[in-house]
């Protein structure tokens, strides 16, 4: 029997059996994973464990070699393209480096969707604009060009796109990676927010521990294209699992266990 | 052997992939456009930016060449004392032939590039993945109204070139070598049929729909290429790409076209 990943009665994510190859490399090999719903779960893990393709996966992005993923009930590797647009419109993406439309502002980033899913009126569709940038503290940023943008600037601006549907899913690419501190909190506060109030399924791939440990309901953690480990902070932190403890530790990876077979791959011998 | 075979069909093999993928773009859009909803100001943006913003090249080199091939002419056809024929050589190569080859290839030069660059840099930086996720079409959005304008824009340009090119020709010819007025303009009339004119504004189609089509099909499926690996050297890659590929596809359409039509 398949061992999974997470508890929840009704998922609002259900993974099975996933596999992905990149001929000749396996990425991902045999992911099984409930994401559970209205809740922040974050997927860690050591670059190159995978976690990119496993989000790339959930978007439908990246068609998997074998498997399922469910989102809300549809399963999107056997979709068709009518049904996969209809889970897509209700999930928000903010991708690592904002994926900003560069020819269009701020507001006409966030306006997209807006105008090509609903009927609203040009005057609500501005009123909802600077709802969402306000959220995200950007409404002075409203005119500005994706190419004016700072790196936390950019990320806040991906975010107030990603939500301006009031998505049922949110799914966030590395939201801390290049910020300062301070901007990296801001980010970590209003997904929290964004939780309680808006009770959105949260997903997040990062590998910032400090941000990790702030905003997760559940952590999933990736190692070797593997799920190696799922449950609640506290439940991570007490894991036996040494690779789990160095990641947390920031220890490096022992890789290196025969040094003269090493040795030996180094110089072709 | 074995191995220069092997490498030999998957040369062809990648080559035919890369043919197909392209062509299933065009259909893709094609019925894509074809429900609703009908959007027209991104066309006209698009024509504005591949035509309006065209023209100068277009004038300057169709003004060039038809001086060039009344200048040439002018020197054959005084050998043999013909030069009253000279609307009629000028006319009937800038409208069957040179009008509309050299237009799309002034056009892959200016406008296609840059169309293949922009969705290259939109595929590395994700944006298209992006608009994919919006659940926005990014074939629809993003090549529909680039092959339209290209597929409008480009005959139009034609028109434009023969026409200057024409006045290249009675410039170089009339003004400057003393030929008669009334036989440079009849010549033109008597030598062009309506078959040319139309065969000309057909090519000027085609061409205008393959030119877009490979420079769209280059940018957009940069990631499935060696290029997708290679950011900002892998996007200048695949526009070199895009640029020769189109400027060989219109010299092999047009031979096509001639030697069956």
């Amino acid at each position: 029997m398949t061992s999974v990943a997470g508890t929840a009665a009704s998922p609002a994510i259900s993974i099975r059996n996933l596999f992905v190859d990149y001929f000749p490399r396996r990425i991902l090999t045999d992911v099984n994973l409930d994401i559970p719903a209205s809740q922040i779960t974050v997927i860690m893990g050591q670059s190159g464990a995978g976690k990119t393709t496993l989000l790339r996966c959930m978007l439908g992005l990246k068609k998997p070699s074998s498997g399922s993923v469910h989102i809300l009930g549809t399963d999107i590797v056997r979709a068709s393209r009518r049904e996969l647009n209809a889970v897509r419109k209700q999930m928000g993406v903010a991708f690592q480096g904002g994926a900003l439309f560069s020819s269009m502002s701020v507001a006409e980033n966030i306006q997209l969707a807006l105008r090509e899913h609903t009927s609203l009126d040009e005057k609500t569709i501005q009123i909802m604009t600077r709802i969402k940038l306000d959220m995200v503290n950007m409404l002075a940023a409203e005119n500005l060009m994706p190419s004016e943008l700072s790196g936390g600037m950019t990320k806040r601006a991906a975010l107030a796109r990603a939500i301006v549907m009031d998505p049922k899913l949110l799914f966030f690419d590395e939201p801390s990676a290049g910020l300062d501190p301070s901007t990296a909190a801001e980010l970590d506060q209003l997904m929290i927010t964004l939780k309680t109030t808006l009770r959105m399924t949260i997903i997040v791939v990062t590998h910032e521990l400090d941000s990790i440990f702030k905003i997760a309901d559940h952590i999933a953690v990736m190692a070797n294209g593997r799920v190696i480990e799922f449950g609640t902070p506290q439940q991570i932190i007490a894991s036996a699992n040494p690779e789990i403890q160095g990641m947390l530790n920031r220890k490096p990876r022992e890789n290196i266990v025969d040094t003269d077979a090493h040795l030996r791959r180094l110089v072709g011998g | 052997m074995r191995a220069a075979l092997e490498k030999l069909g998957a040369v062809v093999l990648g080559w035919l992939e890369h043919t197909g993928r392209t062509f299933n773009l065009l259909l893709l859009v094609t019925v894509e456009l074809l429900q609703p909803p009908y959007r027209f100001y991104p066309v006209v943006r698009q024509m504005y930016f591949i035509g309006a913003r065209s023209l100068t090249l277009i004038v300057v080199s169709g003004l060039t060449i038809g001086m060039v091939l009344g200048l040439q002419f002018y020197n054959i056809l005084q050998r043999f004392g013909s030069v009253d024929l000279l609307g009629a050589g000028v006319s009937l190569s800038v409208i069957r032939e040179l009008g509309p080859v050299m237009t799309a290839l002034m056009v892959v030069g200016r406008a296609g590039s840059s169309i293949t660059a922009e969705l290259g840099i939109m595929r590395i930086t994700e944006q298209i993945d992006a608009m994919d996720c919006m659940a926005i079409s990014p074939s629809k959005y993003l090549i529909g109204p680039k092959l339209l304008a290209g597929l409008l824009s480009v005959p139009l340009l034609t028109m434009v070139f023969d026409f200057v090119a024409l006045f290249g020709g009675y410039f170089v010819g009339v003004v400057m070598f003393g030929v008669a007025e009334g036989s440079y303009v009849n010549g033109m009339i008597d030598t062009v049929e309506w078959s040319d004119v139309r065969i000309g504004l057909e090519k000027s189609l085609i061409f205008g729909l393959l030119v877009t089509l490979i420079c769209c099909a280059e940018g957009f499926y940069m990631h499935l290429t060696k290029a997708g690996s290679q950011g900002a050297e892998g996007v200048s890659s695949v526009t070199t790409d895009a640029v020769v590929l189109s400027s060989i596809a219109v010299l092999y359409s047009d031979f096509l076209i001639e030697a069956l039509f």
